[in-house]
């Protein structure tokens, strides 16, 4: 069975939503929607304040080259446009949109029919998913759009699609492949087309058999499709550990996947896709999992863009009484969630619900120079050692140890015997390294 | 045996002269010029190699002093104007004049004044925290009290108050080489000068949420009302995005502001007990 090589962890698996079907959230009262939900510049607000909105009206304008539009995922009226807390506790900009109906835009197909034909040019479809807003589904909310504008003189070899959900307790795209197979193997297909390659090739760990026996019958029916089931391991669903996993490829620290001939995407990025391109649908809803061990219900359930979380909470149940912390995505990358009172963006993935007792770190003491963490590490760094040097504020030699490689999996942390903070170290002193670098580039 | 001797000698004293020789050739070969200033300049500078200046270390600023041959722009905060005096001297050029400084915390969000709605496990370090979570008692441009500025500090000069969980100066002790403000990554700590008589005004806030959002998180933030601004007659005070600024070179300590403020997010230090304070003013 196909891995990638270098350290990883197996954390216990805890699928325990995966056999709910998806289930679909009524629609709120109120809805508050971020303007800017993609990694890179902020989109210019175009809506205004008292303006009536359907579903798929603009609200936001993608102007700059690393940026994605945002649609209004409800019809009704613009309350206002104000600061709204995000699940960090920051602010941001926001249209509040009392909820009317929900009536769309006439542009949109909302019939349920598979539309097989890819009527569009490989230039008309990436248009397309620039216009619909669609960014990457993975958690890093990179506009879509970009990664399939290839640079100059680069030609991408294979097309691969990460459906390999190996953050534990996520089961929201594992429901799509149960589900929305067609969907996804379409929007597959039109992505081909979109980079001119044959082959795409979707990396699925072999912890959900279902999906894999359901994706390689349905698969089958279209042309240059692979499953290529891989061990569970965690991170595989890291992009360079993934291309490493499927082609054996190595990306060199500092390169991009396109330079190893890959071009990788989320298997709920290719239903978006799909959605945007066949069905002229923007990105206004995605699939949460709301689970815990404590919660007497699993569920998956789609949401539109701009639900208050603690409105989906109580819709599916309510916190239990000793819930101790709430993760947005998965328990090794998710973030923490300090303010439920916040939207759900176009990346939300789940609602992860730990206990109490479950909640907290080890307590920390000293390192024990065991290495648990360098075998870890899917880098092939030494967390133990930038942590240090960040602990002592050597920017620049932590940077000699490469530690912006580091793709914050959570590895090191998760096997640290003497609960050291390695992953915390090694975030501030690349955010410090980061700040060297812009400096550097000024001069 | 005294042909040993003899030759013992000899052979140890041609050696010896032509190590001399080459060392001599060596040291004219690869002379390097420096000016004779930059020693006596270094010599007067604190040597606390701190940073503050903006250079490596207090060597590499009397270079950089020596090399301009002014002062324009060029300030060793630990040593203040004494010590550029001094290096004026040296140099026979006037120092400029400027007012000693102090790291100020503007921030008031206690243990007593805010209450913490989550709590934060991880690394004791702000800027970590500040990238999890806008803080325990929901500000999110407050001190997140980890301390990062505590273990920058290379003077011992501030310290987390643990009664309050508020990082805290020591005026004796800070040098202002703004290493704390630098770090801290809300931009709580503000270099302020020290004030006549060591007495200084400020706000003690840097939330620019607006009033009711401030007030809600925490009891003592500004929030931007502008009565301040109003009362004051020297036109110190600046409203920006819902927060109040005392411009502390406008300043003139009259403490107005301080009882005009509604949630007490202006602070004083240094002042004698009220009773006294007309004098002082006058004197002021």
């Amino acid at each position: 069975m196909k891995t990638f090589k270098l350290g990883g962890v197996h954390p216990q698996e805890n699928k325990l939503a995966k056999d709910c079907p998806i289930e679909i959230m009524p629609l709120p009262k109120q809805a508050v929607v971020f303007a800017s939900q993609h990694l890179g510049a902020p989109a210019t607000i175009v809506a205004e304040k008292g303006q009536k909105v359907k579903v798929g009206t603009l609200l936001a304008k993608a102007e700059s080259f690393i940026c994605a539009n945002t649609h209004s995922p409800f019809s009704g009226t613009i309350s206002k446009i104000d600061l709204a807390n995000d699940i960090n506790g920051y602010k941001k900009t926001a249209f509040y949109i009392d909820v009317e109906g929900d009536e769309w835009c006439e542009e949109i197909d909302r019939s349920e029919d598979l539309i097989k034909d890819i009527s569009l040019s490989s230039q008309q479809i990436i248009e397309r998913i620039k216009d619909r807003g669609i960014v990457g589904l993975g958690g890093a909310a990179f506009p879509t759009h970009i990664k399939y504008m290839l640079p100059e003189g680069k030609k991408a070899d294979f097309l691969i699609i990460n459906a390999v959900e190996c953050e534990p307790y996520l089961t929201s795209d594992n429901r799509l492949m149960l589900e929305e197979a067609h969907q996804a193997c379409i929007g597959i297909q039109i992505m081909k087309k979109a980079l001119d390659v044959s082959v795409a090739k979707i990396g699925i760990e072999n912890n959900k058999p279902d999906a894999i026996k359901n994706m390689t019958d349905i698969a089958a029916q279209y042309d240059g499709i692979e499953i290529v089931p891989l061990q569970t391991k965690y991170p595989q669903g890291a992009e360079k550990q993934l291309i490493y996993a499927i082609t054996k490829r190595q990306v060199p620290s500092g390169k991009l996947p396109i330079d190893v001939g890959c071009v990788v995407n989320n298997i709920a990025t290719a239903v978006a896709v799909y959605n945007a391109v066949q069905k002229n649908r923007p990105l206004i809803d995605n699939v949460l999992t709301i689970t815990g061990k404590s919660l007497a219900k699993q569920i998956n359930i789609q949401v539109r863009v701009g639900t208050m979380l603690s409105e989906v909470m109580d819709y599916c149940g309510g916190l239990p009484d000793d819930y101790g912390k709430l993760i947005s995505g998965g328990p090794m990358m998710g973030k923490a969630i300090s303010i439920l009172e916040a939207p759900s963006v176009k990346t939300t993935s789940s609602i992860l619900v730990m206990s109490n007792n479950e909640s907290h770190r080890k307590t920390e003491t000293n390192c024990l120079r065991c290495g648990k963490c360098i075998d870890a590490c899917p880098m092939g760094l030494e967390p133990v050692q930038i942590a240090n040097l960040s602990k002592h504020q050597r920017w620049e030699d932590a940077e000699n140890e490469y530690a912006m490689d580091c793709i914050e999996c959570g590895c090191c942390l998760f096997t640290c015997p003497a609960g050291q903070p390695l992953l915390d170290l090694i975030r501030v002193a690349k955010n410090n390294i980061g700040a060297i670098r812009r400096q550097r580039r000024a001069i | 045996m005294t042909s040993v001797i003899f030759y013992s000698i000899a052979v140890l004293g041609i050696t010896a002269a032509v190590l001399a020789l080459i060392l001599f050739l060596v040291t004219k070969k690869f002379y390097v010029y420096e000016d004779p200033r930059v020693a006596i300049v270094a010599e007067k500078l604190p040597g606390a190699n701190c940073g503050g200046c903006g250079f490596a270390g207090c060597k590499a600023l009397a270079e950089a002093i020596v090399k301009k041959e002014s002062l324009e722009g060029l300030n060793c905060p630990v040593g203040g104007a004494d010590v550029m005096n001094e290096v004026g001297e040296v140099l026979g050029i006037k120092a400029e004049t400027s007012l000693p400084k102090i790291a100020v915390v503007r921030c008031n969000g206690s243990k007593a004044n805010t209450t913490a709605k989550v709590n934060y496990e991880g690394a004791i370090d702000c800027l970590n925290a500040s990238m999890v979570l806008s803080s325990e008692g929901g500000c999110p441009n407050g001190c997140l009290g980890l301390g990062s500025c505590v273990s920058v500090c290379r003077f011992d000069a501030i310290a987390i108050n643990k009664e309050s969980g508020l990082p805290e100066v020591d005026e004796n002790k800070c040098v202002a080489c703004e290493a704390c403000a630098k770090t801290c990554p809300r931009k709580v700590i503000e270099m302020r000068n020290k004030g006549t008589k060591n007495r200084r005004i400020f706000v003690s806030c840097i939330n620019n949420e607006k009033g009711a959002v401030a007030k809600k998180n925490c009891g003592v933030a500004c929030i931007g009302c502008g009565k301040c601004a109003k009362v004051c007659a020297f036109e110190a005070i600046s409203i920006n995005d819902n927060l109040a600024y005392i411009d502390f070179n406008k300043c003139k300590l009259c403490r107005k502001c301080i009882e005009e403020c509604p949630t007490g997010a202006i602070h004083c230090v240094n002042f004698p007990p009220k009773k006294e304070s007309k004098n002082e003013v006058a004197a002021s």
